[in-house]
């Protein structure tokens, strides 16, 4: 069989098949976690997550991150093998706490995004972003 | 002092059952053989804004049969609710009598029967002596198109689009949004855009490369009628990249985007506007959840999922106004806007009865135009219907068209299994009907039409399914990709709707020897409509037209290969 384009693009397809299923939070991430929070308890608001539902290339999920008043923001792609995608540190002079930038995902998952507050609380959200082979629409 | 949302419930309890303008009239008049083109419009005019919506048009500028899903799962919240109800219960859900004319035009039981009675729906022609017949009542009615309008048939193929875009510039719209257009590739797009004589919206059109709003496309644009100041923001369809061939328009972006759209509402609101209204290509359920996020927008016109309902949904101080597909109804919603905000409504789905409403002569002219150099290649009678098939394709799962599509592929290309996808434009066919060459078009018809042969493990096609599975029936309505199941041919399987990704799809049989699909084992798969760059194959329309050919006469057999449970 002549291996025509299309057939090595159904391949690629192919090897990504595994990855499919929703991936759960790796125990890499869990101790990623664990290292920035110390261990303290993780509140909610104050901090807005921008991502896409479904990712359209998930070589390349852009995402924004904004937390008014923070010292730091990190965030993390729960089910890679390398959660950890960046931490962004703010210093006192900083305009505003965001940042924005892409990243690759393993498969569908939740990226979580932590922010570390002046009084030494901590702050979350998070969003599953849905990578799908796609096709079939309308 | 009533509340404004006791207005809108008021106003929403009055669209229903409002005098000689309500939906329950129709199968009075028909049982009194009365049915006219004046009764179809007869509407009290309210207020002082017109809203008049059409959309999903797929390029039908001719009137078609079209028959209604019988199958529409809804899951989660949605599960139950309009527009997920089908036939019986939809007739009851709206007090439509059975045998009445909005029996055949909105539910699929009986479609030959009825059809017979009732006739064809649509045309474009027809559409606009509705829209002129409005207009002559409120000048300055506002036209808006929901997009998939430039995709669909043998013309629109043959002049990309151009056909369409000259038809509907005569009847005048005044913004458009988009879906299936963009598969014209983004140059041609972009041309056709350039020229229009009305406005190109969409919010969450943006730059890929740079994610920031296209500056193409406006996000909205601002109106004077009646007194009012009004605000149409456009939603274009969220997943073009995912369910269409992003490779057809890598610079563009896409995407839901709640929060700009929350943005948009809040600056047209400080830049003046009372009344607020979003042209979406979302689909229903996705608009349903985005109106309870986003806060501030009046009516929603929602588009994509060929939803056609009798009266508009709530959602908080939100309307949203679902008109249907392929010219079958425009939708007329009146608004009373007073004090800078919508005060109440009054609003009717204009079935069009291409028997009863009579065809503008411009537009009708205009059309047998664009059809007259094709016309020979177009009737060319390929084969029929026999007597007791109908042919169609809407509902969750394979449709007689797609059944016929499906064997064409395994016979034509020599495999296995095939695929055809769960798209929901594709008008149908009556018993003992002559197929053209141009109704083959029209379930058909797309700028990626090469049909593949390749082989698959049995792993990979189960993980096809279930991938197209949570796109229809993850119960978050923002993780659907607003498609229907792909279509199978040669493959049964059992699936169970409630479940979660890579869990609902069990019992994979290969029908030809009754075995259970293997997963390490290959398979010979022919299927069409890749979104992968340079898929290899002839066009699905010969495949489907030598395969009709060789038949002569094409008998559906009822499609008993996939089970469904937990709907």
């Amino acid at each position: 069989m002549k291996l025509t384009r299309r057939h090595t693009l159904m391949l690629a397809a192919g090897s990504a098949v595994a990855a499919m299923l929703p991936m759960r939070a790796s125990a890499a991430a869990e101790e990623a976690i664990a290292a920035f929070t110390g261990g303290a308890e993780v509140g909610s608001g104050g901090i807005t997550l921008t991502a896409p539902e479904i990712a359209e290339n998930g070589n390349t999920v852009p995402i924004a991150v904004d937390a008014p008043g923070a010292e730091a923001i990190m965030i993390l792609a729960m089910g890679n093998p390398t959660p950890g995608v960046a931490t962004f540190n703010f210093g006192p002079l900083a305009a505003a706490q965001s940042g924005s930038t892409r990243i690759r995902l393993a498969g569908t998952q939740d990226v979580v995004a932590i922010a570390r507050m002046p009084d030494g609380s901590f702050v979350q959200a998070s969003q599953e972003v849905k990578v799908t082979i796609g096709g079939c629409g309308g | 002092m009533i509340s404004r949302r006791d207005f809108l419930q008021a106003s929403m309890a009055a669209s229903a059952i409002v005098g000689g303008s309500g939906f329950g009239n129709w199968g009075r008049l028909a049982a009194q053989q009365a049915l006219s083109q004046e009764q179809l419009l007869q509407f009290d005019t309210f207020g002082n804004v017109s809203l008049i919506h059409i959309t999903d048009i797929h390029a039908q500028l001719k009137p078609i049969w079209f028959r209604e899903p019988e199958i529409n799962l809804g899951v989660g919240a949605n599960k139950g609710q309009v527009p997920h109800i089908t036939g019986a219960d939809f007739r009851k859900a709206y007090g439509i009598a059975d045998g009445s004319p909005s029996h055949y035009a909105l539910t699929y039981d009986d479609f030959a029967a009825l059809g017979k009675t009732y006739g064809k729906m649509g045309g474009m022609d027809r559409c606009a002596t509705v829209i002129n017949s409005i207009r002559a009542e409120r000048p300055d009615a506002l036209l808006l198109d929901g997009g998939d309008t430039w995709h669909g048939s043998y013309t629109c193929y043959q002049t990309e689009g151009q056909d369409v875009v000259n038809v509907m510039n005569l009847l005048k719209p005044d913004a458009m949004t988009f879906h299936w257009e963009f598969t014209l590739g983004s140059d041609r797009v972009r041309d056709i855009v350039a020229d229009l004589p009305f406005a190109a919206l969409g919010q969450n059109i943006f730059d890929a490369e740079w994610d920031e709003p296209a500056e193409d496309f406006a996000p909205y644009k601002f109106f004077e009628r009646g007194g009012v100041k009004i605000a149409v923001i456009g939603q274009a369809f969220p997943y073009m990249p995912i369910a269409n061939p992003g490779w057809m328009f890598p610079e563009y972006s896409f995407g839901i985007r709640d929060q700009r759209m929350q943005e948009m509402v809040d600056e047209v609101r400080g830049q003046g506007a009372e009344l607020v209204v979003c042209l979406s290509h979302n689909g229903f359920d996705v608009d349903k959840k985005m109106a309870s996020r986003v806060t501030g927008i009046d009516v929603i016109l929602s588009g994509h999922t060929h939803d056609a309902l009798p009266e508009p949904a709530l959602v908080g101080e939100t309307i949203i106004v679902a008109s249907g597909s392929n010219g079958k109804f425009v939708s007329r919603v009146d608004l009373d806007v007073r004090e800078g905000r919508m005060m109440g409504f009054r609003h009717k789905l204009i079935p069009i009865f291409s028997d009863v409403i009579a065809p503008d002569p411009e537009v009708a002219a205009a059309i047998d135009a664009e059809r007259a150099p094709f016309a020979d290649a177009m009737s060319e009678v390929i084969g029929k219907t026999a007597d007791d098939t109908v042919l169609f394709r809407r509902g969750n799962f394979n449709g007689s068209w797609d059944d016929v599509i499906c064997e064409a592929l395994i016979q034509e290309r020599d495999a296995d299994i095939s695929m055809s996808p769960g798209v929901r434009w594709g008008p149908s066919m009556m018993p003992g009907q002559e197929i053209t060459r141009e109704d083959i078009w029209n379930v058909t018809s797309m700028t990626y039409p090469n049909a593949y042969r390749t082989e698959m493990t049995g792993e990979f096609i189960h993980t096809i399914l279930e991938d197209v599975a949570d796109n229809l029936f993850n119960p978050d309505p923002y993780y659907q990709q607003g498609g229907d199941m792909v279509r199978v041919g040669g493959l049964g399987y059992r699936i169970d709707i409630t479940k979660p990704i890579g869990e609902r799809i069990t019992n994979m049989t290969l029908l030809k020897s009754g075995d259970a699909i293997d997963p390490a084992k290959s398979y010979v798969v022919a299927g069409w409509a890749s979104v992968n760059e340079g898929t290899e194959g002839p066009p699905i329309w010969d495949v489907v037209e030598n395969h009709i050919r060789n038949l002569g006469t094409v008998a559906a057999t009822e499609n008993t290969s996939v089970e469904v449970v937990g709907g």
